[in-house]
């Protein structure tokens, strides 16, 4: 076992190391390419979309954030996300639980349904609630016999962002709990804990790190989630609209200040939650190196 | 704590890990679970403690059943192959975890818990060390640290895991010694798994060899040496060297020889005869002894190890012979094994 603080480095005499042998006119070329990919692909646009947000100048563009319907479309992505990624957390802390620490049947087929979201299109989760919950639909009958409003409503936006945000949390903890094993928690067990405790006390603070990405990640798609939330949104302005679906409305009707500027405030949240993520990044890898080979 | 496993039998799966286990541990015995990985050690220590529920059988502490007592219920104090100390917990917390998580009125204030928690640092020789975290610390201090930690809670019994197998020998060998004495000083009934022979005769009152889910023998170090009560147990402890023999009227004969060796209590028939390579003696001339031809040689530390081509079927069997014996390539060697044992063959 290595111990972290005793760690030799080696002197660092070239830059370069002998595994690259390309040469300068080929490093140069591979370099431009690449760099101006990332320009044209993930800068620029991101540059277009706070120049035309203020292209009318700082006044306009707080203007048209304080639009009744803009500002209702934020407070409903807000209520989404506050309502969806609890519950995601809550569930994906039960389910990386129960597949990394236990033995059991069918526990393949449960990791591939969690990944079900992500390789399915989020349209098509749509509308599988549309023909859930729809006037025509599975459950649809007996919903409108009992006046509940699920499709064309929050219940049924915060449901369809339920649905793809499901595994983020639970993706980002099962390999990191099942490299931690059983042992932390046999051990607070015999020393008396209950298994609450032993929740509280040992597991939750050896994933903290990874849940918090996991919930940041899951917030961000929360929020941006355009596909699913379209179908079963119903598109009501001021009531059934999200950030994401309210740019689109504002775009098409040629209102180019008012959607960049909603969509400058999804680029804001997009960049939050990278810097926040980086931080993450660094942190969580100096705490996974320091208490590896435990 | 006196310690009883009465007929344990332990399936994982339908796969039996350990068939039909019996032990008594008396109380204040420092006693070592030995065998070869597969052997069923680790499920038998695993069971004593709670975290697995034997498939039959019972486990009692003292007089009371504690088989269907949960792992907090049972009090016991374990140590982890490989610590398993909370990484994000100081030492002191650490050390000090089981007396916080215990309920109402049992658990103790925090100065006390905290003043526990130095008082064990100080009997592992740890003093100094309580603000560190696991990941600053030695294997070794992990070590100690995992044990301060078991003790906390005063267990009925401490139950260790291969205790010193992620160690390097140098380390190994102080933290037995280490052990030992923390041992004298508490009084803890204490049962230790390890493959280790040298670790189990040296440290253990009694050794408790294991092999492929059974008990093969139960002894002190001298017991186990001396007197193996099985082919398994004489070829797991310490060297040995077997020979195919046949018995007859109380004699032991090799092919058509009779080697000097009596017999009276054994069946007549074939048999295997186990010995101490080491525990011979050379004879002169060969009216009953084993003799053979020297096939290798080599130098082993003190002694001179030689190989032997022994009887019509050329068997190949091992003693050791001083530095300076002029057996060389090719000459004859006649012994007599000084102690040495038959079992049935097959």
């Amino acid at each position: 076992m290595a111990d972290p603080e005793i760690k030799s480095y080696e002197p660092l005499h070239e830059s370069r190391s002998a595994a690259v042998t390309e040469s300068r006119p080929v490093r140069i070329a591979l370099t431009i390419v690449t760099l101006v990919f990332l320009g044209v692909f993930l800068l620029l646009p991101l540059i277009i979309v706070f120049k035309e947000a203020f292209a009318k100048g700082v006044g306009a563009y707080f203007q048209s954030l304080g639009d009744a319907d803009t500002r209702s479309a934020i407070r409903l992505t807000l209520l989404v996300a506050a309502a969806s990624v609890p519950l995601n957390l809550v569930f994906g802390i039960s389910a990386a639980w129960a597949i990394a620490k236990f033995e059991f049947k069918g526990k393949a087929f449960l990791t591939t349904l969690i990944d079900l979201p992500f390789s399915v299109s989020p349209v098509i989760s749509g509308l599988v609630y549309v023909l859930l919950f729809g006037a025509q639909g599975l459950l649809g009958a007996w919903l409108k016999a009992h006046g509940i409003q699920i499709l064309f409503a929050v219940p049924g936006i915060v449901l369809a962002t339920m649905f793809v945000t499901f595994p983020f949390v639970a993706r980002e903890l099962i390999p990191l709990m099942q490299e931690q094993g059983n042992g932390d928690e046999e051990a607070a067990l015999s020393l008396g804990a209950s298994g609450w405790q032993a929740f509280w006390y040992v597991t939750l603070p050896n994933i903290k790190w990874g849940l918090l990405y996991g919930v940041l990640l899951c917030n961000a798609r929360a929020m941006g989630e355009f596909g699913a939330v379209s179908v079963v949104s119903g598109h009501i302005r001021g009531l059934t609209n999200t950030m994401p679906l309210h740019v689109e409305i504002l775009y098409n009707e040629y209102n180019a200040v008012g959607a960049f500027a909603v969509a400058s405030l999804l680029a804001g949240l997009a960049l939050v939650t990278l810097v926040l993520k980086t931080l993450l990044e660094m942190r969580y890898g100096a705490e996974l190196a320091a208490t590896r080979g435990h | 704590m006196e310690v009883r496993v009465v007929n344990v039998r332990k399936e994982f799966e339908r796969f039996p890990a350990l068939h039909d286990v019996s032990l008594d541990i008396r109380s204040g015995e420092l006693i070592a679970l030995l065998g070869p990985s597969g052997s069923g050690k680790t499920t038998l220590l695993r069971l004593i403690a709670g975290l697995e529920r034997p498939t039959k059988g019972a486990i009692f502490f003292g007089e009371e059943d504690a088989s269907q007592k949960s792992i907090q219920e049972r009090n016991v104090g374990f140590v982890f192959q490989h610590y398993a100390l909370f990484r994000h917990m100081t030492v002191a917390d650490n050390i000090g975890f089981g007396l916080k998580v215990r309920h109402g009125a049992a658990r103790p204030p925090a100065q006390e818990i905290r003043r526990r928690a130095l008082e064990l640092l100080d009997l592992v020789q740890l003093s100094g060390l309580e603000k560190r975290y696991p990941a600053q610390l030695s294997g070794g201090q992990r070590q100690r640290v995992a044990l301060a930690r078991a003790m906390a809670i005063e267990p009925k019994v401490l139950l260790l895991d291969e205790p010193f197998g992620a160690l390097d020998a140098q380390v190994r060998r102080e933290l037995r010694r280490w052990l030992r004495e923390i041992h004298d000083r508490t009084g803890h009934t204490t049962v230790f798994v390890t493959h280790d022979q040298e670790e189990a005769l040296e440290l253990a009152d009694r050794v408790v060899v294991m092999s492929q889910g059974r008990i093969e023998q139960v002894g002190t170090a001298d017991d186990i040496y001396d007197t193996p009560n099985s082919p398994f147990v004489y070829s797991f402890i310490g060297e040995s060297s077997s020979l195919p023999v046949k018995v007859e009227n109380g004699e032991v004969w090799i092919a058509d020889r009779p080697i000097g060796l009596q017999a009276p209590h054994a069946p007549s028939g074939e048999a295997v005869l186990h010995f101490r390579p080491h525990d011979v003696d050379l004879v002169d001339g060969c009216s009953g002894c084993i003799a053979g031809t020297v096939a290798a040689s080599r130098r082993v530390a003190g002694t001179r190890r030689v190989e032997l081509e022994v009887g019509g079927e050329r068997q190949r069997v091992e003693i050791e012979l001083p530095v300076d014996h002029p057996a060389a390539q090719k000459s004859r060697v006649a012994f007599r094994p000084r102690r040495w044992k038959l079992f049935p063959a097959g």
